[in-house]
């Protein structure tokens, strides 16, 4: 019952935005694109979600400065930003909501959790959809000819990971830890795929769940073992106090993670015991991205402080303008046949997609924690 | 050998921290027969205050003595959450202590997620950091590691029930407890306030609650507003294993609870050859309730109305 009230008030909305629409149009002045920007802007992390939409903005306003012309019209760009909460259920109703108010392509979600649920509603209603953040390797082998990201996913960086660990920090014995979520699982398993192609031997595969604290038991088992690395697949609230019972316990061996260690949070929750923590995160830090400094100056003009992924979603914008560009239309089909060729020298990088969706050559950066702040050691590509 | 003795010591130190809280549920239902789903939440929030307070503290002045300022915020939060224990007991139970058994209980559950979304307004939704101020020594024992912060947690632990015992057997309070305990009505004729004996109750049970939310706090190095649901869930299990209304069962079923979670996530993953593996750690607190439920319904140490309290 709740859920039919839900769509209803979804649909009177979406009306209304239609309507509102049709009033634009007839005005005069040049036609109106709507692009859909979807990111958390409630809830935990609505820091990195308003980051996103400002990036998508920063975009979208810089073209509308220089002006776009489109089939022989000039076009203005109109970014419509919705709040998904982070929540799956909610990332349905937010894309059913911009498919109805006729946005013609989608910048996000942020999440992989929310990217994927949003994504079938994108594919039916046969509009672009690019995320700049979302990592999880499912999103893109669905097979649907809409969806497609700019960061490198958790298969890529799983896999650079793996390498790094048996190549560069000359791990032999590891174990693996994940907290059995789609991201930390998948995340382990890439790792754990290419550590063994690497010549690294697996002497332990433990689980835990994304609310535990308490990973004393697992720790100590694996303890038995004697591993030279532990690799931790999941988020900080988890990779916290795991790092400090793992030097609490006396285990010798390294911590290695993936993004959802890379932030501050974990330092945080890590404390002293996060010093020595490896952990990597996609991407480029931003100065070391071709255009960062000069994005960084821009963008902090206008919005301050850059999270983490504006940088991506402000490519997203681009690359789909180049689409856009390439078919002399907005209209989502054309768009859609273009967006394979597209080819964009962006902030973060080269922007490039393969035949998943995928972006090509992502690159994966890892960190190191070092006096209370991550530390580059070195990107890989 | 030591891989087993360490993952005793795991077990202990967990399980020492779950009997204090089942200790809260116990005491409870052995005076009104009433399971306080409230009770972890009561827990949350004193970690949550001591970590507000050593917050202030240490902006002040970063300075001070980690063991100190820890202190202070636990002197804080005890009354802190003997007032919230006390406020609950009167404007939630108190009122349908004439109803029928089933309305308290779902008052119970309703007061426990008022809490928790006011814990989650007051202090957001992110994983609050417990600040690295405690002495980080360590020990070894029999090739097992210990750390000073894991010996605190089961001495206080061990001091608090020591002390929870001595109140209830040696003192008026106490007695009063007990005569409430076996007949409220009887107890009344004898001259007991049993509206204050019930307030004492809860009261005792939230001062325990909150020296054990600092210490899983302490211990873990984080807070949550979630964090009292699945620690008030372990310590409801682990006052059923040992006996609900029963004090030393509480404390029984705790440790037993605490061990049997470390072994199990420790070894299940060996013993079965990969085929179940750790995740299954909190099935097996909820596993033993049921067996228990089944084969001994009254715990492991029965109830023995006589010194229920």
């Amino acid at each position: 019952m709740q859920a039919t009230r839900f769509s209803i008030s979804a649909v009177i909305v979406a009306m209304t935005l239609a309507l509102s629409a049709c009033g634009e149009k007839t005005a005069e002045g040049p036609e109106v694109i709507r692009i859909g920007s979807v990111a958390p802007l409630t809830g935990p992390q609505t820091h990195i979600g308003k980051d996103n939409e400002n990036g998508a903005r920063l975009a979208v306003d810089e073209i509308n400065a220089q002006g776009l012309e489109l089939g022989g019209k000039k076009v203005k760009l109109e970014l419509l930003g919705e709040d998904d909460q982070a929540e799956p259920k909610t990332a349905t109703i937010v894309a059913q909501k911009l498919v109805d108010a006729g946005a013609v392509a989608v910048i996000g979600h942020l999440n992989s959790g929310t990217t994927i649920p949003a994504s079938k509603i994108y594919h039916d209603a046969g509009i672009p959809q690019i995320s700049p953040s979302a990592t999880a390797v499912a999103y893109t082998a669905q097979g649907y000819k809409t969806a497609y990201r700019v960061m490198a996913n958790d298969a890529q960086q799983g896999k650079a990971l793996g390498q790094y660990a048996v190549g560069k920090m000359g791990a032999k014995k590891i174990a693996i830890i994940d907290d059995r979520t789609a991201y930390g699982q998948g995340l382990a398993d890439e790792f754990e795929k290419a550590a063994k192609a690497a010549g690294g031997e697996v002497v332990a595969r433990e689980f835990t769940n994304d609310k535990a604290t308490d990973f004393t038991a697992i720790l100590t088992s694996i303890k038995g073992k004697n591993p030279d690395l532990v690799f931790f697949g999941g988020m900080d609230p988890q990779g916290g106090p795991m790092a400090q019972q793992l030097k609490r316990l006396g285990l010798s061996a390294r911590l290695l993670g993936g993004d959802g260690l890379q932030n501050v949070n974990f330092l945080k929750l890590a404390g002293a015991d996060a010093e020595g923590v490896v952990a990597s995160s996609p991407g480029l830090p931003i100065d070391s991205m071709p255009g960062g400094p000069e994005f960084r100056k821009r963008f902090e003009a206008k919005y301050g402080v850059i999270q983490v992924y504006a940088p991506y979603a402000y490519d997203a914008v681009y690359a789909l303008v180049d689409a856009m560009k390439r078919a002399n239309s907005a209209e989502p089909a054309k768009v859609l046949a273009e967006l394979p060729k597209v080819e964009i020298q962006g902030v973060t990088g080269p922007v490039k997609f393969d035949a998943k969706g995928d972006t090509v050559g992502g690159a994966v950066t890892v960190y190191e924690a070092k006096g209370g702040a991550w530390q580059v050691l070195e990107t890989v590509k | 050998m030591d891989i087993f003795t360490q993952q005793l010591i795991n077990g202990l130190v967990l399980g020492s921290i779950y009997a204090l809280v089942a200790l809260g549920y116990t005491m409870v239902y052995g005076i009104l027969e009433l399971i306080n789903f409230a009770h972890g939440e009561v827990t949350m929030i004193g970690a949550m205050v001591a970590l507000s307070v050593i917050g202030v503290l240490l902006g002040a002045s970063p300075d001070l003595p980690g063991l100190m300022v820890v202190i202070a915020g636990l002197l804080v939060a005890i009354p802190a959450c003997m007032a919230l224990a006390f406020g609950i007991e009167k404007i939630a139970y108190r009122p349908l202590r004439k109803a029928p058994r089933l309305a308290p209980l779902i008052t119970a559950i309703g007061v426990s997620i008022i809490l928790q979304n006011v814990a989650m307004l007051v202090w957001g939704r992110q994983y609050v950091s417990f600040p690295a101020i405690l002495p980080r020594g360590q020990h070894e024992i029999l090739g097992a590691h210990i750390t000073d912060l894991q010996i605190a947690i089961v001495v206080l632990s061990l001091l608090s029930m020591a002390g929870l015992w001595l109140l209830v057997e040696k003192t008026r309070l106490g007695r009063a407890m007990r005569a409430t305990a076996q007949s409220k009505e009887v107890a009344e004729l004898m001259g007991v306030n049993v509206d204050r004996v019930i307030s004492y109750t809860f009261i005792i049970g939230a001062a325990i609650a909150a020296i054990a939310g600092v210490m899983v706090s302490a211990y873990y190095g984080l807070a949550h507003y979630y964090m009292g649901f699945m620690l008030g869930l372990k310590a409801f299990s682990a006052a059923v294993l040992g006996g609900i209304g029963n004090i030393a069962g509480a404390m029984l079923g705790g440790l037993l609870l605490g061990v049997i979670e470390a072994l199990g996530a420790g070894y299940i993953g060996d013993l079965t050859g990969g085929f179940l593996g750790s995740h299954y750690q909190d099935v097996f607190a909820f596993l033993v309730l049921i067996l228990v439920l089944v084969f001994r319904p009254s715990g492991l140490l029965g109830e023995r109305v006589a010194s229920r309290a």
